[in-house]
């Protein structure tokens, strides 16, 4: 990569945390974010699990301090609880002081409104003006809006490896002199065509999610926002920013094999890892540790395994673990807020468990960290897989 | 920043764009709120049994971006980046609808796997075997133009030779509803519209999909060069001039090189005004609008750009497309301005090749 780009802020809300310090303490402290569900209606309630955020969207609205007469979704209200963390972070007061972007990311916009009135809008006058507010791209607007940003704008939508492909289209940026600075990150909220899409296929555990266990039943769906702030290095110098860490490398390939499933030899995370490690110019056994996709469905975490032993060889795998036993997988949001985890795990060498893990998978000998473990990390690798065959991997750097 | 070639354009819209001589066939539409694309005979280019299957977004996609690899001579891209509005909405709606109307019991997968949506660029990337980097952008009106400028990078950075670009939306029965209930589409009393000089609120709906193969090099079959490409989320009445002012600066242009401008004029009042306003900088350029052919949508430029292709390359403008009456001996640069009823400001400069 012609040079690494400086990662000055960052913000997240999820199921084990509404911001940063809290996500760090239940990561630290084994406190998942699993539960039953309770924010949306759902007949799956009391029956499946997710990682959700025990806020309404009430509660954020009155959080965040927006109008009355505001059309914002959850997606968004939860995005901009990340994305204003994420500025503070940077110590960033005038938004629009150099070229500014948001590179967000979504899958689902603003269909936890659409759901609950999509035949019944004519009967409910007040509530139209969600209608504006379903396509995905508004949820970045909207995020936007909130901060003051005026500049370039853009949303990714690539299933759920959405916000490693903001990240990676952020640095792209920057590295071109587009953009002297941008958000860049994913939200997410759960809503019941989600939740009803990924149980008709069949791959929604009915207990707590098991990454690369021999008995994985499935994911449970999560919510979450997270966003980095990354900046040039002429601004990382004017402004004598603190760096956090460094995206050093990216990755993005496709495994077309199928509209969903992955393919037995990884073919695409294989590529989305080679081409990521060639970036950074960084040595495969430099890597100190992997945040994996891990979902806990039987067909990603073999395939990422093999991926995995494709790459880096039999027996010489990193320390790796998945944070979606803590979390749920949060779609679009899920490579922001690793991105998040892999930066607290160089911030403070450690590495986080991989919860509920018991008995290795019996095709490979790969066993995840199920401790919080005490290492020097200078480099993390992070996956992230989604429909369509979208594969992409990110590697954070120590300052 | 360098040029790039477009070297493959291929549409599908209200208009016959695929026919050979569709320069001469363009039948402007102003009297009804929704307009529908022309479909071409899937079945020259898709399964039977995967016709059904496949939503419209996702068809159209497939023969859009055939017909553009092919008139670039590609058969595998380095790179897929396809943008859209809505997605795939029409299978979204679809699997909404199973969810409400089954109580969330009794469901089959198949319209939720194709309703995310990276859905058209996986497709294709499945259908081309093409392991290569995978994009979608879904903005709400620059979808496109920052899947062109993802593209640019790409190709300048040496990344890549050969991207296919797309853009694609489809029109769904509900959301045309909730739009006219919100009044996004014009109240049916308000057509027929003037879409120059429009007194209210709300625009035509179209649907269609432009995919475009953007090159390193120049070939013989090059239609133009992409100069630079600009975006803003956000844009007050009194700031569209220096917008565009900064940008030709940006580029070493001043307001006379620019031979011809093509506005994305919607018939909203309110939105208009600003390419009301861009049209006072170009006293002397050609002044083109053209979504009395194509409708309003989210990825409605994909339209004006494969036009100003072909105005390029052909040296000729649609007389139809016309705004005011100055001809043009040459036409070397043309500008494009779009937004979506005032979101997602874009320029995007092309120059002859």
């Amino acid at each position: 990569m012609g040079h690494k780009i400086a990662i000055t802020g960052m913000g997240i809300i999820s199921s084990v945390g509404n911001n940063v310090e809290e996500n760090f303490i239940s990561l630290t402290t084994g406190r998942h974010g699993i539960s039953e569900i309770q924010m949306f209606e759902s007949r799956h309630a009391g029956h499946i699990k997710t990682g959700e955020i025990k806020q309404s969207n009430e509660e954020l609205v009155q959080h965040l301090q927006l109008n009355e007469d505001n059309n914002v979704t959850r997606t968004s209200l939860l995005g901009m609880i990340a994305a204003k963390e994420a500025v503070e972070n940077a110590g960033i007061s005038d938004i629009n002081a150099f070229r500014t972007g948001l590179i967000s990311s979504t899958s689902v916009g603003g269909m936890d409104i659409t759901e609950k009135y999509f035949y019944n809008y004519e009967d409910f006058p007040e509530k139209q003006k969600y209608i504006d507010a379903h396509d995905a791209g508004n949820s970045s607007l909207a995020i936007a809006d909130y901060l003051g940003l005026k500049g370039m704008v853009s949303t990714i939508s690539t299933a759920c490896s959405s916000a490693a492909n903001a990240i990676m289209m952020g640095a792209k940026l920057i590295k071109n002199g587009v953009l002297d600075r941008v958000i860049v990150g994913g939200t997410d909220s759960l809503s019941k065509f989600t939740l009803n899409g990924f149980n008709t296929l069949m791959i929604l555990t009915d207990s707590y999610n098991t990454p690369f266990d021999q008995n994985r039943k499935g994911l449970n769906l999560g919510e979450a926002a997270a966003f980095l702030v990354l900046e040039s290095d002429e601004v990382v110098k004017k402004e004598d920013k603190k760096v956090l860490a460094y995206l050093s490398g990216y990755g993005n390939a496709n495994d077309a094999h199928h509209q969903t499933a992955s393919s037995e030899n990884g073919q695409g995370a294989y590529l989305a890892m080679q081409q990521a490690l060639k970036v950074s110019g960084i040595d495969k056994e430099e890597i100190n540790y992997i945040n994996v996709h891990g979902t806990a469905t039987p067909n990603n975490d073999l395939s990422e395994g093999i991926a995995m032993i494709r790459i880096f060889g039999e027996g010489n795998v990193p320390e790796f673990s998945s944070t979606k036993a803590f979390t749920g997988h949060t779609l679009a949001a899920a490579a922001g807020i690793e991105a998040v985890y892999s930066i607290l795990a160089i911030q403070h060498g450690i590495i986080f468990p991989n919860l509920n893990f018991k008995t290795p998978m019996e095709e490979f000998n790969l066993v995840p960290v199920t401790e919080l473990r005490k290492k020097n990390i200078n480099h993390v690798l992070s996956n992230s897989f989604g429909f369509g065959g979208n594969c992409s991997t990110l590697i954070f750097s120590k300052p | 920043m360098s040029s790039v070639y477009i070297n493959g354009v291929s549409c599908i819209s209200v208009q016959d764009t695929l026919a050979e001589d569709f320069f001469g066939q363009f039948k402007p539409e102003n009297s009804v709120p929704i307009v529908k694309a022309i479909e071409p005979a899937y079945k020259e280019f898709i399964p039977a049994a995967m016709i059904r299957r496949m939503s419209k977004t996702v068809k159209m996609s497939s023969v859009a971006s055939h017909y553009a690899l092919k008139e670039a001579g590609i058969e595998k891209p380095d790179a897929i980046i396809v943008g859209t509005g809505m997605g795939c909405s029409q299978d979204s709606e679809k699997f909404l609808k199973n969810v409400i109307d089954n109580q969330e019991e009794f469901l089959t997968p198949t319209y939720f796997i194709q309703s995310t949506h990276n859905t058209v660029a996986g497709q294709i990337a499945l259908a081309l075997q093409c392991h290569a980097y995978n994009f979608t952008y879904v903005n709400t009106s620059s979808a496109l133009e920052f899947s062109l400028l993802d593209a640019k990078l790409q190709l300048t950075d040496d990344e890549a030779e050969n991207i296919l670009v797309g853009s694609t939306d489809e029109q769904t029965e509900r959301t045309m509803e909730l739009y006219q209930l919100r009044h996004i589409i014009k109240k049916t009393e308000h057509f027929p519209v003037d879409f120059l000089t429009s007194t209210t609120k709300g625009v035509l709906w179209g649907e269609g999909s432009s995919f475009f193969v953007i090159g390193k090099n120049k070939t013989e079959n090059s239609y133009a060069q992409i100069r630079d490409i600009q975006i803003t989320n956000k844009l007050e009445q009194q700031e569209t001039e220096s917008f565009i002012e900064a940008f030709l600066v940006k580029n070493n242009f001043s307001l006379t090189d620019i031979d011809a401008v093509i506005l994305g004029f919607s018939g909203d009042q309110e939105s208009d005004t600003y390419y009301k306003t861009a049209i006072n900088l170009f006293p002397e350029s050609a002044l083109l609008y053209y979504k009395h052919l194509s409708g309003e949508y989210n990825t409605a430029s994909g339209f004006s750009t494969f036009m100003a292709c072909h105005i390029l390359k052909n040296q000729q403008i649609p007389e139809i497309m016309m705004i005011n009456s100055i001809k043009k001996n040459a036409i070397k640069n043309v500008l494009l301005y779009n937004h979506l009823l005032g979101n997602d400001h874009s320029l995007v400069l092309l120059e002859k090749v």
